[in-house]
């Protein structure tokens, strides 16, 4: 991304929200892509594209690679001592992972939003406004506030009390909360790591009802472990599972990629069929 | 059938005795000898934590009782003399505690803090001089004071600084005495913030001095000012190695912090004891309750600091 500057400069003005279809360039595209911590090899030769505008959903049995293919998405591995990346990861057609692109930057155009509701300890409206004030939008800052929070479907809930600490929200508020602080930013691409496995149903029933608001803007890759979920919410699925190889490793692989009716529906690999009709995981 | 609170119906209640006598008799019945053992063992950590608390009130009612006489204002407002026991004070040695312990405040809070910071956040422990300072940290805590005063006599008051026996060297050497508590207690703190608050400021885009600045050290704040101020109280009752940079014992004028003689707290309370009239021992007994007060004031202020922060960052 060598036109970060510029970004941030333009997004201060937000409202032109493009009209792309899902057809345009891909937001992501892997090419043989592998990710290892130190000498284990946690996952290999993933090839996909990631659409623009879309839910993407990752699923597969524990210890696949896929929360591991998330982060590494928007270099959140990097913080992880020993990760490293190799074959090619372009957003947008610019390699992630080029020597001269700033992993901070990365960050603020695809935010992320974790598997337990992470708020920071201040108040509701100091965690929405932290991101949009270190990544340096200027303007109104009431503003962006609540247009992320109205973003996110929890405005009518906290709007009379925006100075409470976060902490008194209910679990799946504070989900919420997560959301609104990642939209804040005004990213192109969320990654959801598993964003309701810590939520009730109810709760969850909310963001899953989020996520078909938020894709009309934002592309979304989510991980989950619960089938049903992606089947609900995401346009494209993909199946990852583990292989064992001669050694003993256990290397997280890419199956199958597509459309979710097909997937679901009509796998082309016999593992996928196992695993969604639940004989396996 | 209603059942208020409290009332139990006779059925239940022996249900319920027999019950927990069933369960005692699977857990609670220990030998004999096991309970002998217990009751000896509970003593003796009696027996401990009475010495310590005896060893304490002993100090205290012998300070009070002792120096008694002298708790007047001429205590802070006078400073010594040799000639007028009975209206001599602590002014100046009082005026060299402040100086050097806001000397040491001052010194250590930027540098201990920030060597914390850059040990927990920025250092890579994989590398051998890494580790190497880490342990060194951890063995310089345990150096006993005067070897510190050493230090300073030779590399503060003469050597490459060169300040000569003043407020300020006192203030460098304490400093350097009580650096690696601070950057211990602060490690903890630092350590303690959850990787998951991390992570989150990280996912929005703010760099790794925005996320320390931001959330780490806020949250690491109630601790960093406990370790903080123990050191302090510990800094404050030090006499040995200040006695080696220069803090002398009779100071008639106030002190500055840069230049002429400094004397602190302790040392004047030495100095007071020794002396053979009874007067002076009166004073000294005096100076020790005046001590054991801004102690007090001290770790009050800091508990009620730690209070402070903690709830601001409450969960």
């Amino acid at each position: 991304m060598p036109d970060n500057g510029e970004h941030v400069a333009e997004r201060t003005a937000p409202g032109g929200v493009d009209t792309a279809s899902p057809e345009e360039t891909p937001v992501f595209s892997l090419r043989d892509v592998s990710v290892s911590y130190g000498d284990h090899l946690a996952l290999a030769g993933v090839n996909m594209d990631v659409n623009a505008r879309e839910v993407t959903a990752f699923i597969g049995p524990s210890g696949c690679g896929k929360s591991t293919l998330l982060r590494s998405l928007n270099r959140m591995n990097d913080l992880i001592t020993g990760a490293r990346v190799r074959g090619e990861l372009l957003y947008k057609g610019a390699d992630l992972y080029a020597p001269s692109v700033d992993a901070v930057q990365v960050r603020k155009r695809i935010g992320m939003v974790f598997q337990k509701p992470n708020p920071f300890p201040k108040s509701i409206y100091d965690n929405v406004a932290f991101g949009p004030r270190t990544v340096g939008m200027k303007g109104d800052m009431d503003g962006i506030v609540e247009k992320a929070l109205r973003g996110a479907a929890l405005w009518d809930e906290v709007s009379d009390r925006l100075r409470d600490n976060a902490y008194s929200l209910s679990g799946g508020q504070q989900q919420r909360l997560c959301i609104a602080r990642a939209i804040a930013v005004e990213p192109d691409v969320i990654l959801m790591d598993e964003p309701c496995s810590a939520l009730d149903p109810v709760s969850t029933v909310r963001v899953e009802d989020l996520m078909a608001e938020l894709k009309e803007r934002y592309s979304i890759v989510i991980v989950t472990h619960n089938m049903h979920q992606a089947a609900r919410v995401a346009e494209r699925t993909a199946f990852f599972s583990v292989q064992v190889d001669d050694a003993g490793n256990r290397i997280g692989r890419l199956i199958e990629a597509g459309e979710t009716g097909t997937i679901f529906t009509k796998p082309t690999d016999k593992r996928t069929e196992d695993y969604i009709s639940g004989r396996v995981g | 059938m209603v059942i208020q609170k409290g009332e139990q119906p006779q059925r239940s209640r022996l249900a319920v005795a027999g019950a927990r006598s069933a369960t005692e008799s699977v857990f609670g019945a220990g030998s004999r000898a096991d309970r002998i053992g217990n009751v000896l063992f509970r003593a003796l950590l009696l027996l401990g934590m009475g010495f310590a608390l005896l060893g304490m009130m002993a100090i205290i009612v012998w300070s009070f009782v002792d120096g008694m006489p002298r708790l007047d204002m001429n205590l802070i407002t006078e400073g010594p003399s040799s000639i007028t026991p009975e209206t001599a004070g602590y002014r100046t040695a009082i005026l060299g505690s402040l100086y050097v312990i806001g000397g040491v405040i001052l010194f250590i809070v930027p540098v201990g803090v920030g060597a914390a910071i850059y040990l927990e956040e920025y250092a890579d422990h994989t590398r051998w001089w890494n580790r190497l300072i880490e342990v060194n940290i951890q063995n310089l805590a345990a150096v006993p004071s005067i070897v510190f005063g050493i230090l300073g006599l030779a590399f503060i008051v003469r050597g490459p600084l060169d300040l000569g026996f003043v407020a300020a060297a006192g203030s460098l050497t304490l400093s350097l005495l009580v650096l690696p508590t601070v950057i211990l207690a602060s490690r903890e703190a630092i350590r303690a913030v959850p990787s998951s608050t991390r992570l989150g400021s990280l996912g929005l885009g703010a760099t790794h001095w925005q996320t320390i600045w931001h959330h780490v050290l806020p949250g690491a704040l109630p601790g960093i000012i406990t370790g903080v101020i123990l050191s302090v109280s510990r800094a404050i009752g030090e006499a040995a190695p200040l006695l080696l940079v220069g803090a002398v014992t009779f100071v008639m004028f106030d002190p500055s912090f840069f230049e002429g003689q400094f004397s602190v707290l302790p040392v004047q309370i030495y100095n007071y004891a020794g002396r053979p009239q009874e007067e002076f021992r009166v004073l000294a007994s005096a100076g020790v309750i005046l001590m054991l007060a801004v102690l007090l004031v001290m770790n009050s202020f800091a508990i009620w600091l730690r209070n402070h922060y903690e709830n601001k960052n409450a969960r």
